[in-house]
Parts: structure tokens; C-alpha cells; sequence
């Protein structure tokens, strides 16, 4: 029987029937259910979270080089905190078969960048394959490991939002057992000092050189001759927007195995058809590819180089036709993401929001939400962990120009075990004055509540050990005076310890401790913040003066109009920051 | 080999749309249909607009439902219907819950929340407007909103020939199971 299944679940399916025994992944849209549906095949595929991506991967090479088949998983800009080891382990090869999942969110549904990470695959010389739905995905993950072994290279598993988010319907298998030889040391291939890293760096040629011939004539490309006068080729997602535009209009080279490219196989394809189009999204990968075999194509000059494509795009660049739609001259009103009702970082941010002549470095998470009305109080946002460093360079930047300008940089803590904990080294080793704001709201918040290395659980379920962040920071060597924990739900508490460490000349350190509401609360959550979800706040209608004060806070569970302000009772969770900045006492807290 | 049917399910982060789809899907799926369903989602704060856009034929292949191609688009929030309208086949139809949530900008007074909107939307296509939280409120649960729309959906659609029960029964937790019934059944009889 067949079962529907998002790509995602699809690739955690196959890792499994593939014999996958280890993963690793550091959360990250659109990446993260893949590990979230690693736990349910137990034992026989250990996974954990890591806590950044070039963690994940080094772990997942450990385990390949101990004979295991493993895998990593990530989302596009992952693969660049992930790129030193990848790097390096496509020269020494693998020993367990070895995937690298990396997702690419053409179109930013929810990321800072778009970055087209086929050419990684080029440029670090990994195999790669590109399914175009969920059966691919569960296909090609199964048999991803046994290539890697095959030709004794990483593989780079390149998937794409849509790909990842589409359900569609899967012809599940058995799982495919692989050997764990006994270790011996292959000193040679796994120690890339240069002696070693020269011969290797040799040998991978000949390793791709294999690999090509192989994709010259595999299972993962496939040619679907219809109509001769259009040819397309095309990979991942794409290929489904060109059989919806084209149909049997056309004949198709539907490529899997993108590196190394099968030069042989589209020189044949290309011979058999008129004319020549690439359907791709983003780079020009398989174009520029086509164009130095000396074949003439479209691709790039009508399909545009960013945003995702769909089918309309397709039809209206090669076939000049639009549909017909409703039109209307009425306007809406966007609907921006905002914290939630009782989010722990909103205190936060509305005391930072009534200090002047701050700088304040932000960094990603849901916390960079702070930036958005009424709120506006975070500056910059540009990749994990560098709020910290950021906040540093500017602060030694001001000082030696002679401004007063006092930098506050804002963190999550999943953020800061990713890579805030260098940057805090930096700022500390190197006399910053910058003070981080750590938001500990218990959980791994944006992508969707993942355990991370403070909240005392693993992926699979397990207790475990939570960093001490004060101990950490104080080991870093940030002053104990320094270091403030408060709850960021009370203003007075963090205006208190804002009016403490802002006027500081050192690093300084607060940590905001209160969970998310959204996440699933554990028995130490319940134990450690035992009000939570216990209150709610209204308006008393009579007291209220309509002056809108409340909000400024920006919680989405006070509704206002011309007429008045109301909370809503499905959504308000009682965090009190709109009580405590009503200047007429017109807000209560009551049980719920 | 039959023409393949485009829905959109659209609304506001909360309001149950994942449930009302999954119903949808396992649905169609007993009944031998190849389907793709697609939803885009990767924030975890609510209240921003949502979408599932479900497939199914004989043969899907792009999980999207493109511009002027949806057979039906069941809004789950007025706005939101009128935000989607350039994905409606001409011709097609609209199923409306005559509902509103107010969003950020209109909350901070920075826009003004569109009056009219059903009015305005009834003159250029077929329109089933209704106020679904007030049928789920009479059989006692507002929440079961998602699922009164799923029955008008799958009227408006022509599904008859699925056990719609049995699937209410396959994916809803046991204690909603009778409210999820009666709410579907009320959506269908609109
Ligand atoms: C290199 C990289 N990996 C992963 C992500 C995806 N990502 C964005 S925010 C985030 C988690 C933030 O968690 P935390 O710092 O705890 O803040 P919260 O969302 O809980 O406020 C992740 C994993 C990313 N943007 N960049
Ligand atoms: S309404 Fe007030 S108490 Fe309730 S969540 Fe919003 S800010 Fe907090
Ligand atoms: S998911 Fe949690 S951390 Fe994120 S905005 Fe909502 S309450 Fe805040
Ligand atoms: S701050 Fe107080 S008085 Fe002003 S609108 Fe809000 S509840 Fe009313």
C-alpha cells in the first residue's frame, strides 16, 4: 500500500531503509522534520540533535569512518558552518556510506538568504542527487548510501522547500541492513596532513571520473522521449513544472545524478531533440554545464535566477501564455509574523525599546521578531551567532572613534551554543564592552521546538545534562558581578539589571529565563515556573482610558479598535506586560 | 485520463486548516487518487496567513495550485479569500467564513481592515458565505470551525461518494469525534 508522506518524512524513510545506523542535524527550515522522523525507527537508527551544523557533520564522519552508514541533515545556509569538514571529507572518502542533506529554500519562505547549494556540490566535489518528490526522496536516500560507498564519496542530498513541505504518495520498502566491519585505522586516508592530503586530493579525480561514467547510463537520470522539437532538462522540483507546461509536447531528460554531470547522456539527448531548454531554479547549474559541452539552450535569459518557480512561471517564460484570473482593485492588509501572546521575549524587548542611544546587534531566531513594529529594537540580523561578534566589533568601533554608543546584542540560546559561545569568547578575550542578552526560553523556538543542550532532553527522548549558562559564561571569563538572570515577563526586574550592566565598560552577560509558550512544557518547566498558563489578564472597560499604551507591546491577543482595546481570551496567556505598562491600572490578572 | 482538481484551503496560523486538509487527503486517497498536497510552513508564531493547496487525478505533478486554476478556495478568514482570489479558475467557486482577525498593522491603527469584502467578492464569482464559528458555537465547540468548512468543501466539490465519516473517525482524537461528525455534516447541508 501506498502512504502519503511530505518529502521530508519520505527522506527519513528512506535513511532508514537505506541502513542509515547514526544522524545528526542541527534544526532548520526546511530540514527539520527529517531528523523530527528519525526517533520512531528506534534502535536501529540512532539520531541525536547537534548543536550547530558543523557539529552534525563531523559527527555523522565519525561514524562513517567507524564503518557505519550515516547521514547529517541541514538547511541551505547550514552547509556553509558545515563546509570545512565536508570539504576535506570528499577527499579522504567515506567508509559507511556518508549522506549530507541539504535543503534550499528557494523563494526565503523562512530564511535570510537564498543561496543555490548544487554548486556547493561542484565545488567541494560530493556525488549529488536531486529528488523531484516525496517516492524520489524515499528512493534516492535508500540508495544514497550504497552509491557512497560505491564510488567512495560523500553525497550531497540536495532538496528544496517544496520538495520537503509537498506530501504525495509513497510505495514504502524493506530495510536494507548493512555490515559494520571491525575497525582498522587507514591512517592514509583519514589523515589529511598534506603528504596525504596531495595523493587523495589525485585519487578524487579518478573517483569522479568513475562516478561520470556512471551517471552516463544509472537509475537517477532518466530520458522520456515524447515530441522531439522541445527537449528539457531538468532536476529536483522543476522537473514537475515542466511536465505540467509541456506534456507530451516535449521530450525530457530528467536528471537525479547532478554531480558529476552526465556529459555523454545529454550530448546523446540533445542530438535527438531540435531545440534545447533548461528548467531549473536559481543558478544557472545545469545550463552553464550543457553550455560548455558546446550545445545551444535556453534557460536563465527567460526563467528568473531567484525566486521559487512554479508552473505559471514555467508556461509564461517558454510559452508566452498567462491565465486568465479575477481581478480586484481592493486592497489587503499583510498578516507580518509577530511573538506570540505571552512570548517571554516581549518584556524583553519593550524595555530595550524605551533606551535611547543603544545599538543593538540581533541575531535568528524568533527573537529577531523584535525588530518588527511597535517594537523596532533590533538592528541587524545576519547569520547564527553573530549578535555577539557583531556587537563586539562595534563596540570597539565606537570606543576608538570616540562615540558613546553602548551595544547590546540579543541571542537565543539555542543561537548561542550554535555559535554564540565563540563570540562571546571573542568579546570577553578581547576587552569588548558589548553587554549579550541571552533569551533562555527553554526551547528551540522558531523552527518549531527542538531540545537543544539547556533544556535537558534529547531528540530521542532522553534526560540529559543542561549547560549551566551563567557557569559557562563565567568559565569564558565574563565577571560573576556581571552576569544577571532575571524573568523577562518582569519589567522592573529587567530595567533593574539593564540600568546595572548598561553602564559598564566590560563584557557583561543577562540571561532572560522563561519558557516559550508555545513549547510543551516538561515536569522541570512545571516545577522551575510554576505559574505558567495559570492567569490570564482583562481589561476592566470602566478604568480603561482607550490610550492604546498596552498596545505598544505588540502582543497580537489585545485586540483595538477606534472604539476600544480587549483581550482575547483564547489567546491571552498572561505574561502581564500589558498590565504592568497600563498607565490606569485598568488591566487585572485573574485565574483561568 | 481525467483532468486533475485544484483546492486551496486558506486562512490564518490556528484556525485548524492542517486538520480540515488531512481529512481531505486521506479521502481522496481511498477513493484511488493521485494527490499532492503542499504546505509551506516554517515560523512558529500563528496569526500569519496560511495555505495547503491540495491535487488530485489520475496523475498529480506540481504540488501548486497556479494563478486562475483553483476549483474551489475555501477561506477560512475573509481577508484571505480576497487575497487568493487571482487563484480562482474563472468560474470557480468560493466558500467563505464570514469571519475576521484583525492583523497586526489594522491593530496599530498603521491600515484599515478592507470593508465589504463578501459583497465585493459575491459580484464577480459564486460565493457560499457563511459564519462557521457561529454553527460549530451551536454544536458546541467554536473550534470545530475547520471541520463545518470541510463539509461545505466537499459539497461544493461533488465528493460524495467518500465515507467522510470514517476518515473524521481515522484522524480526530476520540473525543471529538462526534462533534467533528455533526460539525461536517452541518457545513455540507449549507
Ligand atoms: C546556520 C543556520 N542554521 C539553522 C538556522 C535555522 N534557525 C533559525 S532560528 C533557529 C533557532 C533559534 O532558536 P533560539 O536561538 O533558541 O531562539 P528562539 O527561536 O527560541 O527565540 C534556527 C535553528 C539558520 N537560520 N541558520
Ligand atoms: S494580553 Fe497582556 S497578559 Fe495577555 S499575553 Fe498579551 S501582554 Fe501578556
Ligand atoms: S514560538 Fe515561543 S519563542 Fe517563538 S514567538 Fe512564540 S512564544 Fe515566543
Ligand atoms: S493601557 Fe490601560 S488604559 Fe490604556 S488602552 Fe490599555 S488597558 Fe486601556
Amino acid at each position: 500500500m501506498k502512504v502519503i508522506m511530505s518529502g521530508n518524512e519520505a527522506t527519513a524513510r528512506g535513511a532508514w531503509e537505506g541502513g542509515a545506523r547514526f544522524a545528526s542535524a542541527y534544526p532548520g527550515t526546511p530540514s527539520t522534520e527529517i531528523l523530527e522522523n528519525m526517533p520512531q525507527y528506534g534502535a536501529e537508527c540512532y539520531s541525536e540533535w547537534a548543536p550547530n551544523e558543523k557539529v552534525a557533520t563531523e559527527a555523522a564522519i565519525g561514524a562513517s569512518i567507524a564503518g557505519v552508514r550515516s547521514f547529517c541533515a541541514m538547511k541551505h545556509v547550514g552547509m556553509n558552518v558545515a563546509a570545512d569538514p565536508i570539504y576535506t571529507f570528499a577527499y579522504t572518502g567515506v567508509t559507511g556510506g556518508f549522506v549530507m542533506v541539504v535543503a534550499d529554500d528557494p523563494g526565503q519562505h523562512s530564511s535570510q538568504n537564498e543561496q543555490d547549494n548544487r554548486n556547493q556540490a561542484k565545488a567541494a566535489r560530493l556525488l549529488m542527487l536531486e529528488p523531484s518528490d516525496s517516492q524520489e526522496s524515499k528512493d534516492f536516500m535508500k540508495k544514497a548510501f550504497a552509491l557512497s560507498e560505491r564510488f567512495d564519496m560523500p553525497v550531497l542530498f540536495h532538496v528544496t522547500t517544496r520538495t520537503c513541505h509537498s506530501k504525495g504518495l509513497v510505495e514504502l520498502g524493506d530495510r536494507e541492513e548493512a555490515e559494520v566491519p571491525d575497525y582498522e585505522p587507514k591512517i592514509r586516508k583519514y589523515v589529511t596532513a598534506p603528504a596525504n592530503a596531495k595523493v587523495l586530493r589525485a585519487t578524487l579525480e579518478d573517483r569522479i571520473a568513475a562516478a561520470r561514467e556512471f551517471s552516463n547510463d544509472c537509475e537517477f537520470n532518466r530520458v522520456e522521449m515524447f515530441d522531439t522539437k522541445i527537449g528539457v532538462i531538468t532536476s529536483g522540483i522543476s522537473y514537475q513544472y515542466a511536465k505540467e507546461t509541456f506534456g507530451e509536447n516535449a521530450s525530457y531528460l530528467k536528471l537525479g545524478l547532478t554531480f558529476p554531470m552526465p556529459d555523454k547522456l545529454i550530448k546523446d539527448f540533445c542530438s535527438k531533440v531540435d531545440k534545447v531548454y533548461i528548467v531549473e531554479e536559481m543558478d544557472p547549474y545545469i545550463e552553464e554545464f550543457v553550455k560548455t559541452l558546446g550545445i545551444e539552450c535556453t534557460g536563465k535569459d527567460v526563467i528568473p535566477r531567484f525566486d521559487e518557480l512554479n508552473t505559471d512561471i514555467v508556461r509564461k517564460a517558454f510559452l508566452g501564455v498567462e491565465p486568465e484570473t479575477y481581478t480586484t482593485d481592493m486592497k489587503t492588509v499583510v498578516r507580518p509574523p509577530a511573538l506570540c501572546a505571552g512570548c517571554p521575549h516581549r518584556g524583553l524587548f519593550y524595555a530595550l525599546s524605551k533606551r535611547k542611544g543603544i545599538m543593538i546587534t540581533g541575531d535568528i531566531g524568533c527573537y529577531t521578531l523584535g525588530m518588527a513594529a511597535p517594537l523596532n529594537a533590533l538592528h541587524s540580523c545576519i547569520c547564527m551567532g553573530a549578535s555577539i561578534s557583531q556587537g563586539h566589533g562595534a563596540s570597539i568601533a565606537f570606543r576608538d572613534a570616540g562615540k558613546d554608543t553602548k551595544v547590546v546584542s540579543v541571542i537565543g540560546d539555542s543561537t548561542f551554543f550554535h555559535t554564540g559561545v565563540n563570540s562571546l569568547m571573542d568579546a570577553v578575550y578581547n576587552s569588548g564592552s558589548n553587554l549579550s542578552i541571552i533569551l533562555d526560553n527553554r526551547i528551540t523556538g522558531m523552527t518549531g521546538h527542538q531540545q537543544n543542550p539547556g533544556t535537558g532532553y534529547t531528540l530521542m527522548g532522553k534526560e540529559a545534562p543542561e549547560v549551566d549558562i551563567p557557569a559557562l559564561c563565567k568559565a569564558i571569563g565574563v565577571k560573576e558581578d556581571n552576569i544577571i538572570t532575571v524573568n523577562p515577563n518582569h519589567l522592573d526586574e529587567v530595567n533593574a539589571a539593564l540600568d546595572k550592566l548598561l553602564p559598564k565598560d566590560e563584557p557583561c552577560v543577562l540571561i532572560t529565563r522563561w519558557p516559550c509558550v508555545l513549547k510543551k512544557f516538561s515536569q522541570q518547566d512545571i516545577d522551575e515556573f510554576p505559574t505558567l498558563h495559570k492567569t490570564q489578564c482583562v481589561i476592566d472597560q470602566d478604568k480603561c482610558k482607550n490610550c492604546k499604551m498596552c498596545v505598544k507591546t505588540g502582543c497580537p491577543a489585545l485586540i483595538s479598535t477606534k472604539e476600544k482595546v480587549v483581550i482575547d481570551k483564547t489567546s491571552c496567556n498572561g505574561c502581564t506586560v500589558c498590565k504592568q505598562v497600563c498607565p490606569f491600572k485598568a488591566i487585572e490578572e485573574v485565574t483561568r | 485520463m481525467s483532468e486533475v482538481k485544484n483546492i486551496l484551503l486558506v486562512g490564518v496560523g490556528g484556525q485548524g486548516t492542517i486538520l480540515a486538509s488531512k481529512i481531505l487527503t486521506s479521502g481522496l486517497i481511498k477513493a484511488g487518487y493521485d494527490v499532492k498536497m503542499s504546505e509551506i510552513h516554517g515560523m512558529s508564531q500563528r496569526g500569519g496567513s496560511v495555505s495547503t493547496q491540495v491535487r488530485y487525478g489520475d496523475k498529480v505533478y506540481s504540488p501548486i495550485v497556479g494563478k486562475g486554476s483553483a476549483d474551489v478556495i475555501v477561506a477560512f478568514e475573509e481577508m484571505e479569500a480576497l487575497r487568493w482570489l487571482d487563484h480562482l479558475k474563472i468560474g470557480g467557486k468560493m466558500v467563505i467564513n464570514d469571519y475576521r482577525i484583525q492583523p497586526v498593522p489594522v491593530n496599530l491603527g498603521a491600515a484599515e481592515y478592507p470593508e465589504g469584502i463578501i459583497e465585493h467578492l459575491k459580484e464577480k464569482c459564486e460565493v457560499l458565505s457563511f459564519k462557521a464559528a457561529e454553527v460549530a458555537t451551536e454544536l458546541g465547540n467554536p473550534k470545530a470551525m475547520n471541520i463545518v468548512l470541510l463539509g461545505a468543501l466537499v459539497k461544493a466539490m461533488g465528493l460524495d461518494e467518500i465515507d467522510w465519516d470514517a476518515e473524521i473517525e481515522a484522524n480526530v482524537k476520540a473525543k471529538f469525534i462526534d462533534l467533528n461528525k455533526k460539525a461536517f455534516h452541518a457545513g455540507y447541508s449549507l
